[in-house]
């Protein structure tokens, strides 16, 4: 069974149709990159599956549950963790606490808990730390913990995400561009760390304009062109996929 | 040891020293301003909550002020249940208004919900002019509210409310700094910082722009009792715009987000103006000047809020640096 199913999916912006019937299924363990020219309909297809935007019809399934039209936290606490296109931390908070962010959703101490710190509050508490610690390590961003996020560097910043979506224990990570921004080096360090994250067991779904990084990475591509799936494959058959040819380059008639 | 304890500790303490003994060196007149600067505080840090912490607008805290100060003084009238047993019986109401008014619109952002908020600010006060349900007592408002009784003392003179309002300012400092080291506390910054994010990384931001609210509207109802036992009579005029102002500039110019900034806000805002009674014409001209400065050298407020600290291990770094 996959982990996560696309069925059928279509959004519609006014008179754009951005998503048009999309479907296909990701599965447990797997590096499925959804590529595509600029504008086709690749984040929204990402804001569809975390919630963020209403199917108009089409269905997503996520281990076997529906989650078309959920909130976006309840889908974080099923297993979605994602990262923003455009870099979103908490600026002005420190990378800790970015990172605490993602425990959130795992833990249950509410106002009376915060206001007279009950045995079971700071239990939690001492776990969502270690857990923040244990992901910003995994990062290699634990020495800056006590920054204020916006004094990262862009990549950093990049990774900070990452470990912020990794604290809410995802079972599925949606990274969208996390390559963007970044220079070589630290690009070839992402590939690493995204074999590592699914070493972890975690699913990673990711959109990336970095064919480099999306070849050597990925097991599985989709390929999106106006909000319609026009290839899926391996990244050797999509190379060679005329379609994908003509959607990244055009055919030799247009010149 | 000493050089492990931060300086501002000891400002904190002797000012709080200062601050204790006041009833020995203090005549009434002075106390009573005390009193008045110790309401705003717990005002102040219940409006904090929402404007401070969450980044939600509010224009219109006087309003839960004012049912707070309202639902006490109508059930000590009617029914004599001692004032002080009001106090969970008023927060109740301000909190529940709050939630039935704030959960069609919590979805409003930045200015928007801000309009909003001075319409209910307005309505409630027009509606106790108009002695809705016959029983808020229109314009004149509500007399004869009796004196609260506090183990069997009775509190009158302004040294006696001094203790219970500071007191109360004591317990809503200590309970409030808690809450900000807590995981609500976090949540409603990650809300106030950037929202779509804190949502996306499993923060129900509904519910804890919902709970901001409710538990300062509580709080502020808390307030409205201690006032009403104070003044003994309350109308609609006590719960005006106005106050609802005081209480906004007093969070940005003390420092939107912080306990002590807050609490030197209200001392700034409701004590200053005592001290210059001649200038008292001026005060709005000062107030206006001191905003336009602060927002251009010091947006933060004079005590902008302290980063929260974790007992995280330094080992590296210490290494470094023995």
């Amino acid at each position: 069974m996959s982990l996560l199913r696309l069925q059928n999916l279509t959004k519609k912006f006014g008179g754009l149709t951005a998503v048009d019937d999309v479907s296909f299924d990701t599965y447990q363990g797997e590096i499925v990159g959804l590529i595509g020219p600029n504008g086709a309909g690749k984040t929204t297809v990402f804001n569809l599956i975390t919630g963020n935007y209403k199917p108009n019809s089409g269905d997503i399934v996520f281990d076997g549950r529906s989650i078309a039209g959920m909130p976006t936290h309840t889908i974080v606490s099923l297993g979605i963790a994602r990262t923003f296109q455009t870099i979103r931390l908490f600026q002005q908070l420190s990378v800790l606490e970015n990172a605490l962010a993602g425990c959130h959703c795992r833990m249950h101490s509410g106002i009376f808990g915060g206001m007279f710190h009950t045995p079971a509050q700071k239990r939690e508490e001492r776990e969502a730390l270690e857990l923040a610690m244990a992901e910003l390590t995994f990062l290699g961003l634990d020495k800056q913990a006590d920054l204020a996020a916006n004094s990262l560097s862009y990549g950093n910043q990049r990774l900070l995400e990452i470990a912020r979506a990794l604290t809410t224990k995802p079972r599925l990570l949606i990274l969208d561009e996390p390559a963007g921004g970044m220079n070589e080096q630290e690009t070839a360090a992402l590939v690493q760390l995204i074999r590592k994250i699914r070493e972890r067991g975690i699913t990673v779904l990711l959109i990336e304009h970095d064919m480099g990084l999306v070849m050597e990475v990925c097991e599985k591509l989709v390929v999106i062109e106006y909000g319609i799936k026009i290839a899926e494959g391996a990244p050797a058959e999509i190379k060679e996929n005329p379609r994908v040819i003509e959607a990244y380059l055009g055919t030799q008639d247009d010149e | 040891m000493i050089g492990r304890i931060p300086k501002r500790f000891f400002v904190y303490g002797v000012l709080t020293a200062l601050l204790v003994s006041a009833p020995l060196h203090l005549n009434n007149y002075w106390l009573d301003v005390l009193n008045n600067v110790g309401l705003y505080v717990i005002l102040g840090l219940s409006l904090n909550l929402i404007v401070g912490h969450s980044g939600l607008f509010n224009l219109g805290h006087a309003a839960f002020y004012a049912m707070g100060a309202y639902t006490a003084a109508i059930l000590n009238t009617l029914f004599h249940i001692p004032i002080l047993m009001l106090i969970p019986a008023s927060a109740l109401t301000a909190g529940i208004f709050a939630l039935i008014i704030v959960r069609p619109i919590i979805h409003l952002r930045g200015d928007y919900l801000c309009i909003v908020t001075i319409g209910v600010g307005e309505i409630v006060r027009i509606a106790l002019i108009n002695d809705i349900f016959g029983i808020t007592g229109g314009a004149n408002g509500i007399f004869g509210i009796s004196r609260p009784i506090l183990f069997g003392m009775k509190i009158s003179k302004p040294d006696e409310f001094f203790w219970l309002i500071w007191i109360f300012v004591a317990i809503t400092v200590f309970l409030f700094y808690r809450l900000e080291q807590s995981r609500f506390g976090r949540a409603l910054n990650y809300l106030r910082e950037d929202e779509v994010a804190a949502e996306g990384s499993g923060i129900n931001t509904a519910y804890y722009k919902l709970a901001a609210f409710v538990l300062g509207a509580a709080w502020a109802g808390m307030a409205g009792t201690i006032y009403a036992a104070k003044m003994m009579t309350i109308a609609p005029e006590s719960f005006n715009f106005w106050e609802s102002v005081l209480m906004f500039t007093l969070i940005i110019m003390g420092g939107s987000g912080s306990i002590p900034g807050v609490i030197l806000g209200a001392f700034l805002i409701i004590g200053l103006p005592e001290l210059f009674r001649e200038f008292k014409d001026a005060r709005m001209l000062v107030f206006g000047i001191a905003m336009v400065a602060m927002m251009i050298f010091r947006t933060g407020g004079i005590l902008p809020p302290r980063p929260r600290k974790y007992p995280i291990d330094h080992a590296q770094e210490g290494s470094v640096n023995p």
